[in-house]
C-alpha cells in the first residue's frame, strides 16, 4: 500500500458542496492536518470524530470542571464507562447515555439499541451488567404523538432488556410539551466486575491483530450525509434508513463471548462499536495506544453486498466489538466466537505508523494521521447568557387554586398527575426481578441490587427536576445530584459516584449555552460537596424541533439528568419508603420546617394546581445536606429508622401519602404550624419544595430525638402512623383507598387509547 | 376490490427473525441457504371500485398504519396485479 489515497471524484481538489456537517473551519483544520484535501471516505471519518457527539465540542471546556476523583474511583470519564470500587475485589462498572433522535423517529428501534448501547458499553470494560435504568421525557399527554412513542420506547425497552436477562430496575418518567417533538431516552446500565480485571480501550504493541467480532456489517444507521451522497445505486429506495435495527439475542451471545474470553489473558484492548461504528473504535484505541492501525475493509463481515470504505466505516450496526488481540491468541479466540456463533475476523494489525490506514479492493482508500483526529478536535468557546434571575414567589402571592382549594382535592389532583402518578403501567412491562437479586425494584427512592457472592448491595437511581434547571440551571443542576444522593441515602446507601447525561437544545444560541454552563457549575458544586465524583457521561446536543405554529426552534427543557450507584454494606438492612406498621412516630428532619411559608416556586403544585410555570427553585444548603445525610445513613445503620423516604416532586404531604400508598397503613398527622395561619395558606407546608429534607418513621421518637439533636440535625414531628387514612388535625383528609385509585389510574387511561402503530 | 400488500424489511435492515430462520432451517440439515428475509403480507378486501382511488387510499394506509416507513418497504397488490 505504497500508493497515495485515490481521490473519489474529479472535484476533490475543491472544497466539497457537503462538508458533511463541519463547518468551513474544520474542513480548513482537517485539510491542514491531512496536509491535502480529504477524499469522501476520510471527509466522513473527520465529519463524525469532529461531531458534538464524538467530540464534545461544545461542552468540554465546562465538562472539565467537573470533579472525577476520589478514593472509590478506578476510571473516570474516558473510557466506555466509569469504574468505582465496591469492595470485596469488585468494581461497579456504570454509564448513561442518550437515544432521545432515534426514539423519536423509530420508537422501539430507538429506545431498543439504546439499551442495548450502553450494555455493550459496560460489558466492554469486562462487567457482567446487573441493572438497567431509563429516565425517560415525552411531550405533553394530549400531544397526538406521544402515546405511541410512550408505548414503542417501553416496549423496546424492555424487549431488548428481557431477551438479555438484565432486570430494569428503575428510572423516572416525566411529561412536557417542550419534549413534543423531542423526546429524552436516557438508558443507564450497572454491571460488577472483579476489580484486577477491568478491560481498556487503549490498544498497545505492534504487529498485533485487529479483530472485528459480532454481528455483520451493514447499511443501517449510516449517518445522514450518505443520503445526499451520489454514490449509491438510484433504485427506488426511499431515504436509507438512519435508525439501527437490534437483536438482543445476538448481544447476549456477545456479552458471554466476549466475558467468557475475558477470563483469558488474550485480550490487550477491546471497544465496542457504538456511534460511529468501525471509525470511532478504531480512532479511539489507535489514539489512546498511541499506534497505528492498518485495516483491510475487505475482511469485514458484511451482510450486504456493494458497500464502500465509506459504508463500513460509518456503518452503526448493532452488536459489534473491536478488539486487538495479544499476537498468536487468535486462534483461541476465534475458537470462543464461533461456539457462540459469532462472527470473528481479523480485519488488520497494528503498526507504528501513528496513521488509521483503510484499504478496499486492494487499494488504499482513506490514510489519516490519527493523533490529530483527537487531538485537534475542534473546542469551542461557545458565548452564553446566564439564565436572568427569577423572583421568588410568596404563598400569599398564589390565588387560591381553581375552585376546590382544600387539601384533599389538591392531593388527589396532584397523586393522580401526570408527573406523581404511579408508573407502574411503565414498569411492569419490565422484568425488575430477573437474574433474582432486586431486592427493590422500581417504584422506590432507588432501587437495591444484590451483589452476587457478597452480603452487600448496590443502590441505583437517576434524578432530575427540568422544572428547576429552566427557572435556574444552577440551582437544577445541583439539586439533580443531591436528589440522586438523597434517593441513595434513603435506602441506605454511601452514595458513591455519577454518571450525568446531560441533554440540551442549541448551544449555538447563548441563552441555550448559558443553561449547560449554569448546570455544569451546579452539578460541579453538588458533586465537590459531597464528595460525589462524575466518572462517566453522555451529552446530548441540539434536542429542538422547529414549531409549526411559530416557525421558531423550540428547545426542550434543560434536562441534565444524574445517575448514581451507591453501596449498601453487608451489615445494613436496605430500606423502603412503606409505612410498615402502625403505631410509629412520623418525623420530617433536614431542611426548613414544614411552615406556611413553604417554598412553592418551580413547584409541581405552582405548575399543575395554579397552573404556573414560573418563580426561582427552592434553595440548597449543601451543608446542612450532608450533615441530614450521614445523619439519615447512620440511624438507618443503627437500625434506628424502621421507613424514610425523600421530600421531592409535590411536597410534603405526597411525599406522605406516597408512604401510606406503598405501607397499606395510613398516618395521623399534626405538623408543626399555627394552625390558623395553616387554614390561611395550608397550600404552602403541605406541597411547598423546600429541599434536603426526609420523612421517617421511628419506633422510639425520644431517643431518635435525642440522636438527630446531638447530630445538629433538625427533626419535626410530624404525626404517628394508623389507620386507613391520612388525617390533618384529628381530621380525615383522605381515605388510602382513594389516594390508590387516583394515584394508579392515569397512566393506564392515557395508554387505554393507544391501539394503532404499535411498531 | 381485493388487495394485498407485502411489507419487507429494507435491506439495509438487520432481520433477526430470518437470521433465526436461517440458522434453524440449517440446523435442520437444509444446506445451500445464502440468506432468509422475512416480511408479512395483509390482505385487505376494500368496497371501493375505483382502482385509482383504492390505490391512493391503500398507500395512505401504508404510510400511516400499516408499515413502518422508516426501516420498510411495501408493494400494493391489487386483484393479483
Amino acid at each position: 500500500m505504497t500508493q497515495p489515497p485515490p481521490n473519489n471524484s474529479a472535484e476533490n481538489t475543491d472544497r466539497p458542496d457537503d462538508l458533511m456537517g463541519l463547518s468551513d473551519g474544520e474542513y480548513d483544520a482537517a485539510v491542514s492536518s491531512l496536509g491535502r484535501t480529504p477524499n469522501f471516505t476520510e471527509l466522513g471519518i473527520f465529519s463524525v470524530m469532529w461531531s458534538e457527539h464524538c467530540s464534545y465540542k461544545s461542552s468540554k471546556k465546562w465538562l472539565k470542571t467537573l470533579p472525577v476523583d476520589g478514593p472509590q474511583v478506578i476510571c473516570g470519564p474516558g473510557e466506555n464507562a466509569g469504574v468505582v470500587d465496591i469492595g470485596d475485589g469488585r468494581a461497579a462498572i456504570f454509564k448513561m447515555e442518550s437515544h432521545n433522535h432515534p426514539s423519536f423517529i423509530a420508537p422501539y428501534q430507538g429506545a431498543a439499541t439504546g439499551v442495548g448501547g450502553i450494555m455493550r458499553d459496560v460489558f466492554t470494560m469486562g462487567a457482567r451488567p446487573v441493572a438497567n435504568l431509563n429516565a425517560l421525557r415525552f411531550g405533553a399527554p394530549d400531544h397526538p404523538r406521544t402515546r405511541h412513542i410512550i408505548s414503542g420506547v417501553v416496549a423496546g425497552i424492555g424487549g431488548y432488556g428481557n431477551c438479555m436477562g438484565v432486570p430494569t430496575v428503575g428510572g423516572e418518567v416525566n411529561f412536557h410539551p417542550s419534549y413534543n417533538g423531542n423526546p429524552l431516552v436516557n438508558a443507564m446500565t450497572v454491571g460488577i466486575a472483579p476489580a484486577d480485571r477491568i478491560f481498556y480501550s487503549s490498544a498497545a504493541g505492534v504487529d498485533a491483530p485487529v479483530v472485528y467480532v459480532g454481528s455483520k456489517t451493514g447499511r443501517d444507521g449510516i449517518h445522514g450525509a450518505t443520503m445526499a451522497s451520489a454514490e449509491f445505486d438510484d433504485d427506488a429506495e426511499a431515504k436509507r434508513p438512519t435508525v439501527q435495527v437490534g437483536d438482543p439475542f445476538t448481544e447476549k451471545l456477545l456479552l458471554e463471548a466476549c466475558l467468557e474470553l475475558m477470563a483469558t489473558d488474550a485480550i490487550i484492548a477491546i471497544q465496542d462499536m457504538g456511534a460511529a461504528g468501525l471509525t470511532s473504535s478504531s480512532v479511539e484505541m489507535a489514539s489512546k495506544g498511541g499506534v497505528g492501525f492498518a485495516i483491510n475493509l475487505d475482511l469485514v463481515p458484511r451482510r450486504e453486498t456493494g458497500m464502500t470504505a465509506y459504508d463500513l466505516m460509518l456503518s452503526e450496526s448493532q452488536e459489534r466489538m473491536l478488539m486487538v488481540l495479544k499476537p498468536g491468541r487468535e486462534a483461541e479466540a476465534q475458537a470462543i466466537f464461533e461456539k457462540w456463533e459469532l462472527d470473528f475476523a481479523v480485519i488488520g494489525r497494528t503498526d507504528d505508523s501513528g496513521h488509521l490506514r483503510l484499504s478496499i479492493g486492494g487499494e488504499l482508500a482513506a490514510d489519516i494521521p490519527v493523533a490529530p483526529l483527537v487531538d485537534k478536535a475542534p473546542e469551542y468557546d461557545r458565548p452564553w447568557t446566564a439564565t436572568p434571575a427569577r423572583p421568588h414567589i410568596a404563598p400569599e402571592d398564589i390565588d387560591p387554586p381553581g375552585v376546590t382549594p382544600d387539601l384533599a382535592s389538591c392531593l388527589l389532583r396532584l397523586i393522580g398527575s401526570p408527573d406523581a402518578c404511579s408508573r407502574r403501567w411503565v414498569w411492569e412491562q419490565y422484568d425488575s426481578m430477573v437474574m433474582a437479586d432486586t431486592l427493590s425494584g422500581p417504584g422506590g427512592d432507588a432501587a437495591v441490587v444484590r451483589i452476587h457472592g457478597t452480603g452487600s448491595a448496590l443502590a441505583m437511581t437517576t434524578d432530575c427536576t427540568p422544572r428547576y434547571v429552566v427557572a435556574d440551571p444552577e440551582t437544577g443542576g445541583a439539586q439533580a445530584v443531591v436528589e440522586a444522593w438523597r434517593n441513595l441515602t434513603a435506602v441506605g446507601a454511601t452514595p458513591l459516584a455519577i454518571t450525568n447525561n446531560l441533554n440540551f437544545g442549541n448551544p449555538e444560541r447563548p441563552e441555550i449555552m448559558g443553561q449547560l454552563v449554569g448546570a455544569v457549575t451546579g452539578i460541579s458544586a453538588a458533586c465537590k460537596a459531597l464528595d460525589f465524583p462524575v466518572v462517566s457521561g453522555n451529552v446530548s446536543l441540539y434536542n429542538e424541533t422547529v414549531s409549526g405554529e411559530t416557525g421558531l426552534a423550540e428547545a426542550i427543557l434543560p434536562t441534565p439528568v444524574i445517575g448514581a450507584i451507591g453501596l449498601i454494606e453487608a451489615s445494613i438492612k436496605p430500606l423502603g419508603l412503606a409505612i410498615c406498621q402502625p403505631g410509629l412516630s412520623l418525623f420530617v428532619l433536614g431542611g426548613p420546617p414544614p411552615t406556611n411559608s413553604g417554598w412553592l416556586g418551580a413547584s409541581l403544585f405552582l405548575r399543575d394546581i395554579a397552573e404556573r410555570e414560573d418563580g426561582a427553585p427552592p434553595p440548597l444548603d449543601l451543608v446542612n445536606e450532608r450533615r441530614t445525610g450521614d445523619f439519615v445513613r447512620a440511624e438507618i445503620a443503627a437500625k434506628h429508622i424502621t421507613s424514610c423516604h425523600d421530600i421531592s416532586d409535590g411536597g410534603l404531604l405526597v411525599a406522605v401519602a406516597e408512604m401510606a400508598m406503598a405501607g397499606k397503613v395510613g398516618a395521623e398527622l399534626a405538623p408543626p404550624i399555627d394552625p390558623e395561619a395553616g387554614r390561611q395558606w395550608p397550600w404552602a407546608w403541605a406541597f411547598g419544595e423546600d429541599q434536603g429534607r426526609y420523612i421517617v418513621t421511628v419506633r422510639d421518637a425520644t431517643k431518635f430525638e435525642a440522636a438527630a439533636k446531638e447530630a445538629n440535625v433538625s427533626t419535626w414531628k410530624l404525626g404517628k402512623t394508623g389507620g386507613d387514612a391520612l388525617t390533618l388535625f384529628e381530621e380525615k383528609l383522605i381515605s388510602l383507598s382513594d389516594l390508590v385509585r387516583a394515584h394508579e389510574t392515569w397512566f393506564p387511561a392515557l395508554m387505554d387509547g393507544e391501539t394503532s402503530q404499535e411498531h | 376490490m381485493q388487495a394485498r400488500i407485502h411489507i419487507t424489511l429494507k435491506p439495509e435492515v438487520l432481520d433477526p427473525q430470518g437470521k433465526a430462520v436461517l440458522h434453524a432451517l440449517g440446523g435442520l440439515g437444509f444446506g445451500g441457504i445464502e440468506d432468509v428475509r422475512q416480511g408479512k403480507t395483509i390482505d385487505i378486501t376494500l368496497a371501493e371500485t375505483d382502482r385509482s382511488v383504492a390505490e391512493q387510499d391503500l398507500i395512505r394506509m401504508c404510510e400511516t398504519l400499516l408499515t413502518n416507513t422508516v426501516i420498510e418497504n411495501y408493494e400494493i397488490e391489487i386483484d393479483g396485479i
